[in-house]
């Protein structure tokens, strides 16, 4: 604390899936010492899932987050088939996977469109009253709508499957509930083209963005961590099944074919009193050295290949920017990443539903009663792995729930990031701290696309704060970006 | 209504999945931009607090010191507040910690320091509240709107009456809580 002359405090930080703060602190000198981001809330699933069923536990993880509820509630039902001890009947686990890669759809359009297109298209300059996709769907009608109805494809392929877009009942431990009826299936097919038109636009869009935005990407959180996804057998992106793989920031492979089920024995967690969200590292290398990052970056840079053909050659190109010679680091990168996401995701969502096995309907659910104690599910949702872990006794009750949830993977990073904006926008004491770098800051967590709905989320005092205070925490002086 | 409506909205304990059912309004939304302008919303960077407000949502229930402070500034400044899904009307998920010792949850998640943790003003963190609370324990309410979340359309048939001057009827036909 001796250190601490000044600090800065952004709150909240807008446009991310729930609420957070950041603050910036300086050394005596007036050099960024350190940059933090406060998650500001804390629910407790992991306590009040205690004692309930572990078939209620789809649907009720599925509340962990409006955002991405399948990933959570599919992978719920993986662990819940894992203390069964059941095989998944095919057409079910089908099923489950178009449901996963739709919601990355949704999720990466939410991201790509109504969350970061405000930054990438408005500039940052625009005033923050017409800085959000509101301005966006007035100012360039065309691109919003492409964006809006990108994403409500993601969302309808979710309701023709499990009933609902949002917190459905579909995925249940042994199966899924229902089978997909033929006509949903073409509906949803004939959708396709559209939606890869939109696609092939954003592309172009987000490529020219970045050979203008040069400069400002070197700024934007660059910097050398460890990367972790799942990979299939062959090394492919994988998204539902596979295992864990770690890779160094120079492309080295630290680890590989690790079985998720393991996954507590590569990943610490720790824990600071400034934040709700916890800060997990790769146990092996220390807090410091086994920073890594999951999500749309970090499973192309580990992944050998897509699988598909356009999204493999997009990776082809996505590789090149960096020389090819290792794992791209700039997380500015993970908007690109994000949409060649949605290209596979597009890509093997048709080849699921054009396989006749996917619309079956005798066999979805295999019934058993609890067969372990133990059950770990794991899959790749949008913003990275996420596992679910739980106990529960011989009658299917829980007694334990662990949960390690994609976002809080990456907080390190994201505490590295800010960092790195902050001393870059900041170089001295007595820069002047106007709008347009606390926008940066803020455009470089979003990037990250977390999701602090996730964990966690609050609101905190809504008009943006920023405080200037001497070590002792004596306020000097308060900056407000809109002053009442 | 005369002129254009002004809609704010804020979530506090909930999973974002209300703001979610309301972007699924998809094209409908820019039918409703035509006649609403949403002056107030996590999805903006505005942060200054609107004088007056029409319409405000409210996403999630009270479960943060801080929050029913700024619900009660927000009531002060809104004519028509709406608790928008079961967090906010019921509580829900969000209050499904209530019965449990807040303390020893948060020394089993963030270690001895954890009982702690959002009592250091230094650091920046909001304390948890012992008891969760639906909105209306801490303000009047215009409108319930239960589901979790409500679905797109019922969101639109709130927003549309509100549109049109009338108070929306949430009936048997279209109450559906979970
Ligand atoms: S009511 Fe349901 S959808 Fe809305 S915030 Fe609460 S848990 Fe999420």
């Amino acid at each position: 604390m001796a250190e601490r002359r000044r600090e800065i405090l952004i709150d909240p930080v807008s446009r991310v899936e729930g609420h957070a703060r950041i603050s910036i602190l300086f050394d005596e000198r007036g050099a960024v010492s350190d940059a933090r981001l406060h998650v500001t809330e804390y629910r407790g699933f992991e306590h009040f899932c205690r004692g309930r069923l572990v078939w209620e536990m789809p649907r009720l993880t599925s509340r962990i987050c409006g955002v991405c509820p399948v990933s959570h509630s599919v992978t719920s039902a993986r662990a819940g088939d894992d203390i069964l001890a059941v095989a998944v009947p095919r057409t079910a686990e089908q099923l489950r996977r178009v449901l996963i890669l739709a919601q990355w759809v949704q999720s990466h359009a939410l991201s790509f469109f109504h969350l970061s297109s405000p930054d990438l298209l408005l500039g940052r300059e625009t005033r923050a009253a017409e800085r959000d996709f509101f301005a966006v769907m007035r100012d360039n009608a065309e691109f919003a709508r492409r964006g809006i109805r990108l994403r409500k494809w993601g969302q309808d392929v979710i309701a023709r499957i499990a009933g609902r877009r949002i917190h459905s009942d579909y995925a249940i431990p042994g199966g899924v509930a229902r089978p997909l009826p033929e006509r949903d299936r073409d509906i949803i097919l004939d959708g396709l083209p559209e939606a890869h038109n939109t696609m092939r636009q954003a592309l172009d869009i987000m490529k020219a963005l970045l050979e203008t935005r040069d400069g400002e990407s070197e700024m934007a959180g660059n910097f050398p961590s460890l990367f972790m996804g799942l990979v299939g057998a062959d090394g492919g992106l994988e998204y539902y099944d596979g295992h864990l793989r770690i890779m160094d920031a120079a492309g080295n492979i630290l680890a590989d074919g690790v079985d998720p089920r393991g996954y507590r024995d590569i990943i610490a967690e720790d824990t600071e009193p400034w934040s709700y969200l916890t800060f997990p590292y790769y146990a092996p290398l220390g807090r410091d050295a086994g920073m890594y990052r999951v999500g749309p970056l970090a499973r192309l840079n580990v992944c050998a290949h897509t699988g598909s053909p356009k999204s493999d050659h997009e990776l082809a190109e996505f590789r090149q920017r960096g020389g090819g010679r290792g794992p791209e680091h700039h997380s500015l990168l993970y908007h690109l990443a994000r949409l060649i996401e949605v290209l596979f995701a597009l890509e093997r969502i048709e080849e699921l539903l054009i396989d006749p096995e996917t619309l079956r309907t005798d066999t979805l659910r295999s019934r058993a009663f609890s067969n372990r104690t133990q059950g770990i599910g794991v899959t790749e949702a949008p913003r990275g792995t996420l596992f679910h872990n739980y106990s529960a006794g011989s009658d299917g009750v829980i007694t334990h729930v662990d949960l390690l949830i994609a976002t809080a993977q990456n907080n390190l990073a994201m505490n590295r990031s800010i960092r790195q904006i902050a001393a870059h926008c900041i170089p001295r004491a007595d820069t002047d701290v106007d709008e347009r770098i606390l926008n940066r800051i803020e455009a470089g967590i979003r990037s990250y696309d977390p999701c602090f709905s996730c964990s966690t989320h609050a609101l905190g005092r809504m008009p943006m704060q920023i405080e200037f205070r001497t070590e002792e925490g004596r306020v000097l002086g308060r900056f407000s970006r809109t002053p009442r | 209504m005369e002129g254009r409506m002004s809609i704010g909205s804020i979530w506090l304990g909930g999973c974002s999945g209300c703001h979610m059912s309301f972007l699924d309004l998809d094209e409908r939304l820019f039918q409703l931009l035509e006649r609403a302008d949403i002056v107030f919303s996590p999805l903006s960077d505005r942060r200054e607090l609107p004088d007056a407000l029409d319409v405000l949502l409210v996403e999630g229930a009270v479960a943060l010191s801080g929050q029913a402070e700024l619900l009660r500034d927000f009531r002060s400044r809104t004519r028509t507040v709406v608790a928008f899904g079961d967090c906010a009307v019921v509580g829900n998920v969000t209050a499904m910690r209530n019965h449990l010792d807040l303390t020893s949850m948060l020394r089993h998640t963030y270690g001895a320091e954890g009982a702690r943790m959002g009592h250091d003003p230094a650091h920046h963190l909001p304390a948890m509240l012992d008891e969760v609370l639906p909105l209306h324990r801490v303000i009047d309410i215009d409108i319930f709107l239960p589901g979790c979340p409500p679905p797109a359309d019922l969101i639109w048939y709130t927003v549309h009456e509100l549109l049109e001057g009338r108070h929306p009827v949430i009936d048997e036909k279209r109450l559906r809580y979970g």
